[in-house]
């Protein structure tokens, strides 16, 4: 299926896949986009993960349990993320990163 | 241990009514602070009077000479092998006799102040401060080495200054509580250094071995020298000047006058009694160093005694502040006391003015603590410290009267009173020694009953005044103290001193020399005559002899400029051309080091501040152009 | 040109295409929708890359779960129609340009390198092996990060619970004075 296609182009995606999601964590002021980052950052490790088992070492299943380990910690990471953000939402009536300065204190 | 050992409690039974009472301070109501601290006294006394008893009479087999005993011991502070700083207590006659008048008149002035100081605020806060002096001056008299009466001395400096500063509220009472506490211990100083010279040169700060006449301290006398005297001499000169600052002796003597700030029992307590004749008490502790290692050392004192005596008595003459007339006679006494101990001998007759100097201790703690009680009564009836607003009180004040008519008897050198008998061993022991100093102390007899009696008169006789209600006798608690106490005046001179109290511990006899006696009493009565004249009925006579006198009554008044020449040297020429430099040096030099490191941190920190933002996506920008910048370098650059 | 080619090119377009979209899109709500196409995108290269079951699990946690998480806290924390501030855009240069150094960095570096694939047979990612190797525990058996991952679940589950549920004094105290910022400087 993919006998055509080099592993380059994968990494290729997954590399801009992973500094766009860089460059919405950095940008944007919402939390929630922070965390939606985040998950794009996840998902093109977890490509990197598949596409290097698939080409490198087609006998064997690490990358992609892998895979399926981190899907399941974005999982767990999204439920507590949210549940903090909901938390600082009810305290500061806002989520915008911006106001989240205090840590420095 | 010994059979003195209870001794112990002397001191220690003020110093825990010192900590219960200061510290339950607010607990105690009413007079019960003062009710701990008399029955607290009065037990001290007690002992006091019952070591007195068996020291004198049950334990001393007749016809041997009194030695020291040292009732107890610790080593305190271990320096090296030889040299320790020990605390304990040491029983010999002077400070059996300094037990008696410390105990007596702490008691008395206790007594006193329970009438005295009643509804003051802060009662329990005063009689606390009481029992902290008397512990340390009991400590101070039982010390058994230098070095623990250096503490004792400090620790009563520091209650001196809390009682002057008792009403802390008056400017004037605070300041003169500094200038108390700084005067002495600018002379406390001397003292210091003179322990650690004698230490150094003697090896011990044992006073039995100091006063050993066989013991290092006497034969180090002829050791190294230092500008023409020994070191030894040195060591005693500096000591000296230690004890002149507490007992008060010209030129350090500007803190007493304004001492009287305090509450007047303190003043009879402290500033009359007890602590500042703790600087006669010290010379008469290492008298025979003094008599035999430095003699020179003895003239010094002599003539600052001297000196003082009649510079004091001069100025106590045109004083209108009832108390501060009592505070230079005290000075005037104290110079009594010191000149008499340095024309004195070492050893049997020769030792005549030693053993006078303690007798004249003595009686001198009766009659003016009697002095400053009866003016405290007289302050407590009118309601004021100077006497143009006194007369005619003696219809008011019976009690008073008659007591403070003895004193200023016994003061005056009129016998049969116990200050006839003092006075005249005094005079006695410096007629044969040195004639102008007899001089001196002949004269100054003669201003004390002037003085005394110009005292008396002013504010007993003469016509009443108007004072804001009529003056009444003080009440009882009061007026016993007064009554005791001029029982101890009239009586005291008839103790046999020159058995008990000597300078080597041998008992002579003594009698009353007429030929020098029989003047002494005349002096005393023309000064009393000449009061009489000038001050018994109010007339022009007092302001026309001062207004012929006009230079030295100015002079006298303003007690010769000393405190002016004191704020001159220190204010125009310490403050300006050492103090200020060096604080500028302090302020700009020290200091501005410091602050420049400082300022540099806070610059330094304010400038890099912003890079601690708390902003999650700073960091993480930060971070991420880090680690390209680093992959950058290590993958590409090397 | 393959149908496999198109497939992948088309893959490849929409997930680099709805990432921009997810991170730029000034509505929250539509960012997340453009994050589920990315993810489905990505489920649709699982396939290609004939990992279905890692396709379906991607479908379903990813698409199916985290989306709608997601989606939730939004409509709880953020009206529908309120669109998102915009960072400055000085912080939003600097970052691009960090980005972007950082992706050209890494494409470079592994373009400089050579892969070399395996010619070996391949194992089929079917159910049947999938299951296996989650129980054994031998070599190639992943028993203990499966029980790992299922703790690391329910600790996350409870710390979710805990954390989001509302306290009492904190449900009152909604208005929490901030410390003033200016008492840094001072101290």
């Amino acid at each position: 299926m993919i006998d055509n296609i080099p592993l380059n182009s994968f990494l290729v995606i997954s590399t801009l896949m992973f500094f766009i999601g860089i460059y919405g964590f950095l940008t944007r002021r919402n939390l929630i986009t922070m965390l939606m980052s985040i998950e794009l950052i996840l998902n093109s490790v977890n490509i990197n993960f598949v596409v290097f088992n698939k080409f490198l070492y087609p006998n064997l299943l690490h990358g992609h349990f892998f895979s399926l380990i981190v899907i399941a910690v974005a999982a767990s990471e999204a439920a507590v993320a949210i549940a903090i953000i909901i938390n600082i939402y009810r305290n500061f009536k806002s989520i915008d990163v911006e106001n989240l300065d205090q840590m420095k204190l | 241990m010994n059979s003195y050992a209870y001794t112990l409690l002397i001191p220690l039974i003020p110093f825990f009514v010192f900590l219960f009472v200061g510290m339950a301070e607010d607990k105690l109501k009413g007079k019960l602070g003062g009710l701990i601290g008399t029955v607290g006294l009065g037990i001290a006394t007690f002992l006091s009077y019952y070591t007195a008893f068996k020291y004198f009479i049950t334990d001393h087999v007749h016809g041997t000479a009194y030695t020291s005993v040292k009732a107890f011991e610790i080593t305190w502070l271990h320096l090296t092998e030889k040299l320790t700083i020990n605390l304990g207590i040491l029983i010999d006659p002077i400070s059996v006799m300094m037990l008696i008048v410390v105990s007596t008149v702490s008691f008395m002035v206790h007594i006193y102040s329970l009438g005295y100081m009643e509804g003051e605020r802060g009662f329990a806060r005063f009689y606390s401060f009481l029992s902290l002096f008397s512990f340390s001056m009991l400590g101070l008299v039982l010390a058994t080495n230098l070095f623990q009466m250096y503490i004792f001395w400090e620790l009563v400096g520091v209650s001196s200054f809390l009682l002057i500063g008792y009403y802390y509220e008056k400017p004037s009472a605070f300041s003169a509580a500094k200038k108390a506490f700084i005067v002495t211990r600018f002379a406390d100083l001397g003292f210091l250094i003179g322990i650690l010279i004698l230490s150094f040169t003697t090896g011990t700060f044992d006073f039995q071995t100091l006063v050993d006449p066989n013991g290092p301290a006497i034969s180090s006398a002829g050791g190294a020298a230092f500008m023409g005297l020994s070191l030894l001499t040195w060591a005693l000169i500096l000591i000296f000047v230690g004890g002149a600052g507490k007992s008060a002796m010209f030129p350090l003597h500007i803190w007493l006058p304004d001492a009287m700030e305090g509450p007047t029992p303190v003043s009879a307590l402290i500033h009359a009694a007890t602590m500042v004749v703790a600087g006669v008490y010290l010379v008469a502790r290492l008298f025979p160093v003094y008599a035999l290692g430095g003699p020179v050392a003895l003239e010094v004192v002599a003539w600052v005694g001297a000196f003082t005596s009649l510079f004091a008595a001069v100025i106590a003459l045109t004083q209108t502040d009832i108390k501060r007339v009592l505070a230079f006679s005290t000075m005037s006494q104290i110079g009594y006391m010191m000149l008499s101990l340095g024309v004195s001998g070492y050893g049997g007759e020769e030792g005549l003015g030693f053993m006078a100097s303690n007798f004249h201790l003595f009686t001198h703690a009766m009659f003016k603590a009697l002095l400053f009680l009866g003016a405290g009564a007289v302050i407590h009836a009118v309601h004021s410290n100077d006497m143009s607003e006194m007369g005619g009180l003696r219809k008011y004040l019976p009690i008073t009267h008659m007591t403070f008519l003895i004193a200023c008897l016994t003061i005056a050198g009129i016998p049969p009173f116990s200050g006839f008998f003092s006075k005249d061993e005094i005079l006695v022991a410096a007629f044969h020694s040195n004639k102008i100093l007899f001089g001196i102390e002949y004269l100054v007899a003669g201003l004390t009953a002037f003085y005394m009696f110009r005292l008396y008169y002013s504010i007993f006789w003469g016509h009443d005044r108007h004072y804001h209600h009529t003056p009444h006798e003080a009440p009882l608690v009061m007026t016993i103290p007064l009554m005791i106490l001029a029982f101890g005046s009239i009586f005291s001179g008839l103790l046999p001193f020159h058995h008990l109290v000597t300078s080597d511990g041998l008992g002579f006899d003594s009698h009353i020399d007429w030929m020098i006696a029989a003047p002494s009493i005349l002096i005393g009565v023309v000064g009393i005559a000449v009061a009489t004249l000038m001050y018994k009925t109010e007339n022009s006579r007092p302001a026309a002899v001062a207004k012929t006198f006009s230079h030295l009554y100015r002079w006298s008044y303003r007690k010769f400029y000393i405190d002016e020449v004191y704020l001159f040297v220190t204010k125009k020429i310490i403050f300006n051309y050492i103090s200020r430099p060096v604080a500028w040096f302090d302020r700009h030099i020290v200091d501005g080091t410091m602050n420049g490191i400082a300022n540099l941190v806070v610059f330094c920190s304010f400038n890099i501040k912003g890079l601690q933002s708390g902003r999650v996506q700073q960091y993480g920008f930060v971070f991420v152009s880090g680690v390209v910048a680093l992959v950058l370098i290590f993958v590409y650059l090397l | 040109m393959t149908l496999n080619d198109i497939m992948f090119y088309l893959f490849a377009g929409s997930i680099l295409t709805f990432s921009v979209l997810t991170v730029t899109s000034r509505r929250i709500l539509r960012s997340a929708v453009y994050l589920l196409f990315v993810l489905v995108s990505t489920a649709g290269i699982y396939f290609m890359l004939n990992y279905n079951f890692l396709a379906a699990v991607q479908l379903t946690v990813y698409a199916g779960g985290i989306i709608v998480l997601i989606i939730f806290s939004i409509l709880l924390t953020s009206h529908v129609s309120e669109k998102a501030v915009v960072a400055p855009v000085r912080q939003q240069i600097f970052s691009a340009l960090a980005t972007a150094a950082g992706a050209a960095l890494t494409i470079l570096t592994f373009l400089q390198y050579a892969f070399t694939p395996s010619a070996s047979p391949a194992v089929e990612a079917n159910v049947h092996n999938v299951g296996l190797a989650l129980v054994s525990y031998g070599r190639d058996g992943f028993a203990l990060p499966f029980e790992v991952i299922s703790i690391l679940l329910l600790a996350a589950m409870v710390g979710a619970i805990v954390l989001a549920k509302k306290e009492k004094h904190l449900a009152t105290a909604g208005n929490q004075p901030k410390i003033n910022p200016d008492n840094s400087s001072k101290s």
